[in-house]
């Protein structure tokens, strides 16, 4: 029998909601709720290690719907008074039924199917949204080697695209269901290694994504003030792993941004883009200081083919064109179209709609540009050959030096860049890569080191050493499986896919061991001494960092550092 | 005064389906409309009876950037409600058809989700995903909408199994012209090609 109930403490005071007024505006209404509201924690499952607080663990077991988003609008502050009102009318009855429902719950609770899922990004989520819907007996578990849970969309998404992050409150919907449970600062590699993981559960979906960067193999990739674009975007979004990334910022005005995908697109936004509108988004405080003294005014998104080939949406590329005072050149002579580019882009929706933003951009600039204005080139047909090294500044990056390309269609149809032996220089003093992320293996994991993912049948994993078998009980999801493309809602059907191939094999092979789960997982952590942190804690790095940011006008204020972040779990 | 027989969520929390059986979103025209009303009632959350307990609540619907709002106790206005929605009907994954009514005004994101019709809203229509997708299965009612926005369509152009007629749900808004617009769920593309219905790419 669960021992949650015996923590209800009644009805809240009545005095909280007429006292709305007084609520500070930076409090998340969960927080609100949860410290007045007995049945908001009532329902909530306690963990062992967890439960021996003699009060209420604040913020992290309230039920209630999370914020609507991240910043509190006046609107969301009407629609938390109205919901606190129904939580009133309601919680009378809730105090009468609440006892009954318990009891009725705890009989009803043989969870048989206990399933582990790493990672807590967008295909992390979606598996234990679709394993928990799938499987009323299956208990989940969500392991994150950070303190803080969402992936990408807390450390990737670009901090001036606050509606993508929306999904955070279905993603915390999913983590407050009762039989989900989420711990975070446990590494699948180090704190617990994936056969001791297949040992606890029945079954262990790998989700962990791709924290690695695909790599050009050219001379002078060491040189300092060249990063990944995955580094960037992780220190500007206040990744605890990159905070002290420290990009050089003030020494030059120019920056090579390599690759035209929507990453790219979004390094080169946040470069160009006024500091003061970056001021009022969740980016971390230490990127929008270095922004803030920033001295480029130039940037660079340089392609190895052409504008019917960039890897960028619409979207993206509408948003970046459509910065303020900014100087955008594209070279007429690129946009000449081939009649292999004109059939590729007869197939391919955005491809269209991307090459139309693009020429239309071409011929609406403004005809000459004035002096301090930021400027944003496409260029087009170049591929890196080397990263030159300045004469001045040993072992700082100086430039790149580009190969013209043109475009040759290979044996599968597709059109791909090939040198053409003439070269170009174009000076700068940081580049940033944006060639793609890259997937990092584990041991005992079998791994394709040449497509950087997971060998597997619709995420059922394949071994390796035992004849091409499936891995018994072990599947992956998201850019471990499929490697690092598409956007949040793809890992949706991914997720499908994977959840789908997990319950046709149980139905052909009934689950009859008996399996730890969650009990086994807590207990091994405790013996190993790693301290876990619950989605619990999480809410409260969440409530430190939206009060912070309130401070400041922003929706949240990132903790960037391990110490910070782990130091609020323990408040 | 109408009562509501409220879900308690709690109950739906127990048995671990509140996440997508209630998805609570709140559009961004619903939160700007939201700000006019004091006792804003989110139906949705509490939908689908559990309990015997009713509340009694005002109701009143933000609808766009419109606001109607009826007087419980009058029943002109009350009429007038019955005849302020039209009649929508979704054919999911599975070809499985629900008819549900849908005030003027309201979005169909909005509409599914207080029917318990599995329609996703990663961005709780903002504009900012493809998930609501929904296809528009009669060309004439597909017609009769708006032309999709830049906006719209750059989300369009990422959601899975796009038609011609395709939709984000979010952005397709009850009018009564509307009355009897079929929504298929993108999977169930499958099961239009029986009816000779060959989704082509834009």
């Amino acid at each position: 029998m669960p021992s949650y109930i015996s923590k209800c403490a009644g009805p809240p005071p009545l005095v909280f909601f007429s006292s709305a007024s007084i609520v500070p505006s930076f409090l998340p209404f969960r927080f609100s709720c949860n410290t007045l509201c007995c049945w908001c924690h009532s329902f909530r499952p306690s963990l062992p290690s967890v439960s021996t607080s003699p009060t209420p663990p604040p913020l992290s077991k309230c039920a209630a719907p999370p914020p609507l988003s991240d910043s509190s609008s006046a609107a969301d502050h009407v629609v938390q008074r109205h919901h606190r009102r129904s939580t009133l009318s309601l919680h009378s009855a809730m105090s009468i039924f609440g006892g009954m429902i318990a009891r009725k719950f705890s009989s009803a609770t043989t969870r048989s199917l206990h399933v582990c899922v790493v990672g807590s990004g967008p295909a992390g989520f979606y598996t234990a949204e679709k394993m928990l819907k799938a499987h009323k007996g299956a208990e989940v578990d969500i392991i994150d080697r950070l303190p803080t849970p969402f992936g990408l969309v807390r450390s990737g998404v670009a901090p001036d695209h606050p509606e993508t992050k929306i999904v955070i409150n279905q993603f915390s919907r999913v983590a407050h269901n009762e039989r989900c449970s989420f711990f975070g600062n446990v590494t699948l590699g180090s704190s617990i290694s994936l056969s001791e993981l297949r040992q606890i559960y029945h079954v262990v979906v790998l989700a962990y994504g791709a924290e690695s960067d695909r790599v050009l193999g050219i001379p002078g990739e060491e040189l300092k003030g060249v990063h990944s674009a995955r580094e960037f975007v992780w220190w500007y979004n206040g990744h605890p792993d990159f905070s002290n990334l420290t990009p050089d910022l003030k020494s030059t005005d120019t920056a090579i941004v390599l690759g035209q995908g929507n990453v790219a697109l979004d390094v080169a936004r946040i470069l160009l883009r006024s500091p003061k509108e970056l001021s009022t988004t969740d980016i971390a405080n230490h990127a929008l200081t270095a922004l803030s003294e920033s001295s480029i005014r130039k940037v660079y998104l340089v392609g190895r083919r052409g504008p019917v080939q960039a890897a960028c949406t619409a979207k993206e590329l509408r948003e970046i064109l459509a910065i303020k005072d900014l100087y955008v050149n594209i070279k007429e002579a690129d946009l000449v179209k081939t009649s292999s580019d004109e059939e590729e882009m007869k197939n391919n929706r955005i491809r269209k709609r991307v090459f139309e933003l693009l020429s239309k951009a071409s011929t609406s600039r403004s005809p000459s540009q004035s002096s301090g204005q930021r400027e944003l080139h496409f260029t087009f047909f170049r591929k890196p050959d080397k990263f030159l090294e300045s004469y001045d500044k040993s072992g700082y990056v100086d430039g790149v030096h580009f190969e013209k390309t043109t475009l040759k269609e290979n044996d599968s149809g597709n059109q791909i860049a090939i040198g053409t032996g003439e070269y170009e220089d174009i000076k700068c003093g940081l580049v940033l890569k944006s060639i793609g992320y890259k997937s990092i293996p584990i041991d005992g994991l079998p791994f394709d080191q040449s497509k950087g993912v997971v060998p597997n049948i619709k995420g059922r994993v394949i071994s390796s050493s035992n004849g091409g078998e499936n891995e018994d009980g072990l599947y992956v999801c998201g850019w471990l499986k499929r490697g690092p493309t598409g956007i949040i809602a793809t890992n949706l059907y991914d997720a499908e896919e994977t959840v789908a191939s997990i319950s046709e094999d149980i139905e052909k092979k009934e689950v009859t061991s008996q399996k730890a789960g969650r009990e086994g997982l807590v207990h091994l952590l405790e013996n190993k001494k790693i301290k876990f942190v619950t989605f619990g804690d999480w809410e409260k790095i969440d409530f430190e960092e939206k009060k912070v940011g309130s401070l400041k006008g922003k929706p949240r204020e990132k903790l960037a550092t391990w110490n910070d972040l782990l130091e609020v779990t323990t408040k | 005064m109408p009562s509501f027989p409220l879900l308690l969520g709690p109950f739906e929390l127990i048995g671990g389906c509140v996440v997508s059986e209630n998805t609570m979103f709140t559009s961004k025209s619903l939160q700007l409309g939201a700000q006019a009303i004091e006792g804003l009632s989110k139906v949705s959350r509490f939908s689908k009876s559990a309990l015997p307990v009713t509340i009694t609540q005002r109701k009143s619907y933000i609808q766009g950037r419109e606001l109607f709002s009826t007087t419980p106790t009058d029943n002109a206005d009350k009429v007038n409600e019955e005849t302020q929605k039209i009649s929508v009907t979704f054919v999911d994954k599975d070809g499985e058809e629900k008819q549900i009514k849908v005030p003027i005004g309201m979005s169909m994101l909005e509409a599914a989700h207080q029917n318990d019709i599995e329609l996703e809203g990663a961005c709780e229509g903002s504009l900012a995903c493809s998930t609501c997708h929904v296809i528009v299965m009669d060309v004439e009612q597909y017609n009769k909408l708006e032309e999709p926005t830049d906006e719209e369509n750059d989300m369009l152009d990422l959601a899975f199994g796009l038609t011609e007629t395709s939709r984000l749900g979010c952005q397709v808004i009850a009018k009564p012209e509307l009355d009897g617009l079929r929504l298929a769920l993108p999977a169930a593309t499958r099961n239009f090609a029986v009816d000779g219905f060959k989704p082509k790419p834009h």
